[in-house]
């Protein structure tokens, strides 16, 4: 019988060889890709189990880690929730069925730092290995200005009709191009998204996703939206390079008809023809002077500008300096959404390209787009990358990298800006400026300079009337004769249809109380 | 007989064995703190518990064999007492990833199960002591042939003719459950049907082993081919085949279904050496498998799950062998350490996965060991039936063997994808009362069938001869 039994003895010998072959095959050969598939829950199980860093702004933080006692052992917490959210993002472990492990804002973009999976924590996660200590997870100070960010807010969210205005402020430091402000309203509240709940989590973000407001758009940096007659600042710049001076006498009728160039007293109905808002009247219902009808936002000398005097390439040109169109995406390092002048026709043929003169047609841009433009022009033609992280710090608060302000590029040159620079301080003191109520009277010192806008949103309500317009506002303060902070204001709906002044009413205001809050606080 | 005088007996080992022993009992107790230290972050009381209970099966069965069995193989049991102590620390392990994960889920935690292990080893080694003290000589089994066998089927059978209410758990009416105490009889009724199957074919292995019909080319006077059993000899194996059948009907239980019916064929073919009766064997189990495809649609379920586990269409049948390769893959080489990973969340870690709950928290480098000490336990077990003299003793012996190494097979390759899974315990690894209780009982004829295989013939059964004195 001993010859069976040894022969059994081989074929079991073959069994557990086949075992051992198969798992090799999982635990080696597909081992990375079962441990990193999607369906794993210890992949996100595994992201909890370290206490992510904080996001810190001036020495507080907007998102810390908790320890819990469940099994996703630190919970994600925004003390500040709706205030902070279109920077911080959320971090969740589920934001639609169909995604497992979800993220936004600064937790996706500065993922590496917070987790602690930089290789630059390498030395620091041996340490804890060998000592049995959590790893932990370095955090990220912002650049904002919390005054600034809490005024922003209150002022953007406020509105006589009781549900809160939508809309995005952005500020910025001239001559840095770190941004002091980032909001975007309405928000939502992250800590629901980042909670331990997954049906919580789904709830909320079906109830958010729903939403016709968008609470979970960030509005400062994705959202584009027709700069209206605060792209007049980019035409002008493209007109002061073409020779144009800002008392130089232009065409500026009541009607102009930009195929055949003939003008008006008024628009035959139906006819390709562009007038002021409301029908207004320039300055003598023929030529106006650069500044005066930039002053007034007359529509018909900018598109008798573009079309007549500049064309379309130096306009895309100058646009493309300011920051439009960029090669690759900006990242400050959330990212932001390309601002667009359009497509070659709108550049071209007369009719687009008229509109296009005074930031319609197809011209579209964000709310940071709007801070660079007035930065830049602020800061004597130079425009600044604009960031958001000043510095990453370890977990031993060592610093790990310190943002240094870079150049983007000389967008124009110091003589022909101080020119810009004169017309945009008329738009706010002179008689026929459209924002008065940006002005900042009481500190000693302070300058304000702007541009007003009301973009037609080329949308219809439900009756098939056109949408209100909506209002903007671009500028900066100087305190000194020093640039010290430029902001973008836009308030979706905000104006009055076939009114220009309403921009300035609506977004001017919210610009003046972040400047003046920021030139107090910081002196 | 030979005459031997004491200096030229072989050694008893037992000295290496108690050596194991303590080897055994030190792996244990660096598992249960690599486990706290993981959990915690410092050692507890508990390790005490995990420490004493190796410890103590460990004492007490030393002892036991030391007095009846002073000849039997050193290796086995310490190989035991390590997989059984393993089994209770992942056990616990599993209760504390469990527990967190029910505060988790807001849902209530079913309670411990290692306490309830403890309990089972303990009346497990109690179970060993007696058939070790109470079994002398293993052959005096052979008496009892028909009565171990009616016994088994009246356990294997009492299930399915038993209400559902009594006897399913997961689909399988493999269950005798009665006042809050759930058993399965199946399990012993495996060494029982075991015990038979090798009494019945030594006696009738000569009839057996006679060649019928010849299937083959001659060449000159050499054979190639097979010697096919004669019909009328066909009704033992068609009889094994016919009751795993109806356990696999009544009791939707495929694992046991295939464990017996592979047993009967190693049986019947180490008493015939006829590898005819294996080819019938793999026939007829062809045929029953493609029977049980067609008829059940658990069997389909699970073969289509084997075939494609991350298909949408098994989602939820799918699930378990989902995890159990996350849990694997996610282990590696060198796996999380041990209370670092996330076994809870393979469902039924401790039982029919535990070997993927291993395979996440030491990796294949653990797992591999794991099989090593299955494959040693094995290889004494078969060296035990080759060294045995009597032929009972060889069959019973290697038919233990070839149902720990067949049972651990179906089971690895079950949660590793390499065949269907068929829900089955690891042996001595697995929480399960009856599971544990029968590989303890396994173990106490392993151990006397391989005392008896190295006993000198001049020396008493049971009691070592001469001058050797029995420590206490």
């Amino acid at each position: 019988m001993n010859k069976p039994i040894r022969k059994v003895a081989a074929f079991l010998a073959v069994l557990f060889a086949a075992i051992f072959l198969n798992l090799n095959w999982v635990q080696v050969v597909q081992g990375s890709r079962y441990s990193n598939d999607p369906q794993n829950a210890r992949v996100l199980l595994n992201e909890y189990a370290s206490a992510r860093g904080q996001i810190v702004v001036q020495g507080r933080a907007i998102a810390e880690s908790r320890a819990t006692n469940d099994e996703l052992k630190y919970l994600r917490g925004y003390p500040q929730g709706p205030l902070y959210a279109p920077v911080t993002g959320f971090y969740s472990f589920v934001a639609t069925p169909s995604r497992f492990l979800g993220t936004t804002g600064i937790e996706t973009a500065e993922n590496t730092v917070l987790s602690g999976k930089d290789p630059q924590f390498f030395g620091a996660n041996l340490a804890d290995l060998l000592t049995g200590r959590n790893p932990r997870g370095g955090s990220v100070e912002l650049t904002l200005d919390k005054a600034v960010q809490q005024v922003a807010y209150r002022e953007l969210i406020r509105s006589s009709t009781g549900s809160p205005r939508r809309g995005a402020v952005v500020a910025l430091d001239p001559t840095t191009g770190a941004v002091l402000a980032a909001v975007s309203t309405p928000s939502y509240n992250p800590n629901v998204l980042s909670s331990h709940n997954a049906t919580a989590i789904n709830k909320a973000f079906r109830r958010l996703s729903n939403d016709p407001s968008q609470p979970l758009l960030n509005r400062a940096f994705n959202q584009l939206y027709p700069p209206g007659s605060t792209f007049k600042v980019v035409v002008s710049a493209a007109a002061l390079k073409q020779g144009v001076r800002p008392n130089a006498a232009l065409l500026a009728p009541n009607a102009y008809f930009p195929e055949t160039g003939r003008t008006a007293a008024r628009c035959p109905h139906g006819a390709d023809c562009v007038e002021n808002f409301g029908d207004e009247t320039c300055q003598n219902g023929k030529t106006a002077t650069l500044a005066f009808a930039f002053a007034k936002s007359c529509n018909t000398l900018f598109a008798a500008l573009a079309v007549e005097r500049l064309g379309g390439r130096p306009i895309a040109d100058e646009a493309e300096l300011f920051g439009f169109r960029p090669s690759a995406p900006l990242s400050i390092p959330l990212p932001v959404a390309r601002s667009t002048v359009g497509t070659e026709a709108d550049l071209t043929a007369p009719g687009f390209l008229a509109r296009t003169g005074f930031g319609q047609q197809d011209v579209r841009m964000t709310p940071l787009q709007g801070a660079m433009i007035a930065a830049a022009v602020a800061n004597n033609g130079t425009l600044m990358r604009p960031y958001l992280v000043r510095r990453e710090l370890a977990p031993d608060l060592s610093v790990l990298s310190d943002t240094r302000p870079t150049q983007l590029r000389q967008v124009l040159d110091p003589t022909l800006d101080h020119d810009l620079q004169s017309m945009m301080q008329g738009v706010v003191t002179a008689p026929e400026g459209t924002g008065h109520s940006a002005n900042i009277t009481d500190i000693q010192g302070v300058s304000v300079a702007g541009k007003t806008g009301t973009a037609d949103t080329g949308r219809t309500d439900k009756n098939g009337n056109p949408e209100p317009p909506d209002a903007w506002f671009i500028g900066y303060a100087t305190k000194d004769g020093a640039p010290r902070i430029a902001v973008a204001v836009i308030i979706e709906n905000g104006g009055v249809q076939g009114n220009e002044t309403t921009g300035g009413e609506a977004a001017a205001p919210v610009a003046k109380a972040v400047m003046e809050t920021y030139l107090k606080g910081s002196g | 007989m030979t005459r031997t005088s004491p200096a030229a007996r072989p050694p008893t080992r037992r000295n290496a064995e108690l050596l194991l022993l303590l080897f055994a009992v030190l792996i244990v107790v660096a598992a249960e703190a690599a486990v706290e230290a993981a959990r915690d972050g410092r050692l507890s009381s508990h390790l005490i518990t995990y420490a004493a209970v190796p410890v103590g099966i460990g004492v007490i069965t030393h002892v036991v064999i030391r007095r009846v069995a002073p000849y039997a193989d050193p290796l086995l049991l310490p190989i035991a007492v390590l997989l059984n102590g393993l089994g209770l620390v992942m056990i616990h392990r599993l209760d504390l990833g469990l527990k967190d994960q029910a505060v988790q889920n807001g849902t209530t935690f079913a309670g411990a199960a290692a306490p309830t292990q403890v309990v089972w080893t303990a009346i497990g080694v109690a179970l060993f002591v007696a058939v070790i003290v109470a079994i002398r000589d293993h052959r005096v089994l052979q008496r009892y042939a028909y009565s171990l066998a009616l016994l088994g089927l009246v356990l294997l059978l009492l299930p399915t003719v038993l209400p559902a209410r009594f006897s399913e758990v997961n689909g399988a009416r493999i269950w005798i459950r009665v006042a809050g105490f759930s058993f399965q009889p199946g399990e012993f009724a495996k060494i029982l049907l075991t015990v038979f199957g090798a009494a019945y074919l030594v006696s009738k292995r000569e009839v057996l082993a006679l060649a019928g019909r010849r299937l083959g080319v001659r060449f000159g006077s050499h054979f190639v081919g097979l010697d096919l059993p004669r019909g009328r000899d066909f009704g033992p194996l068609l009889a094994a085949w016919l009751l795993c059948i109806g356990v696999l009907v009544r009791g939707h239980d495929l694992g046991t279904s295939l464990l017996f019916f592979g047993l009967f064929v190693v049986l019947l073919y180490i008493a015939t050496e006829r590898v005819g009766w294996v080819v019938v064997g793999l026939l007829l189990f062809a045929v029953g498998a493609y029977i049980a495809y067609q008829i059940f649609g658990t069997v389909q379920v699970r073969v289509a799950v084997w075939l494609h586990p991350f298909a949408s269409a098994h989602a939820a049948d799918g699930y378990q062998l989902r995890q159990s390769l996350f849990g694997l893959g996610t282990g590696g080489i060198f796996g999380t350490g041990l209370g670092a990973g996330h076994p809870e969340l393979v469902p039924l870690p401790a039982t029919d996965f535990i070997v993927s709950s291993f395979g996440e928290e030491i990796g294949l480098v653990g797992v591999v060991g794991l099989l090593t000490l299955y494959g040693v336990f094995v290889i004494r077990g078969a060296s035990a039936a080759l060294a045995v003299r009597d032929a009972f003793g060889k069959l019973l012996a290697m038919g233990l063997a070839f149902l720990v190494a067949l049972q651990l097979f179906v089971v690895v390759a079950g949660v590793t994808r390499l065949l269907p899974e068929t829900g089955l315990t690891t042996p001595f690894l697995s929480y399960g009362g009856s599971s544990l209780l029968s590989n303890w009982l396994l173990l106490g004829l392993l151990l006397r069938i391989s005392d008896a295989a190295r006993r000198p013939t001049n020396v008493a059964v049971g009691r070592p001869a001469g001058q050797v004195t029995v420590p206490a």
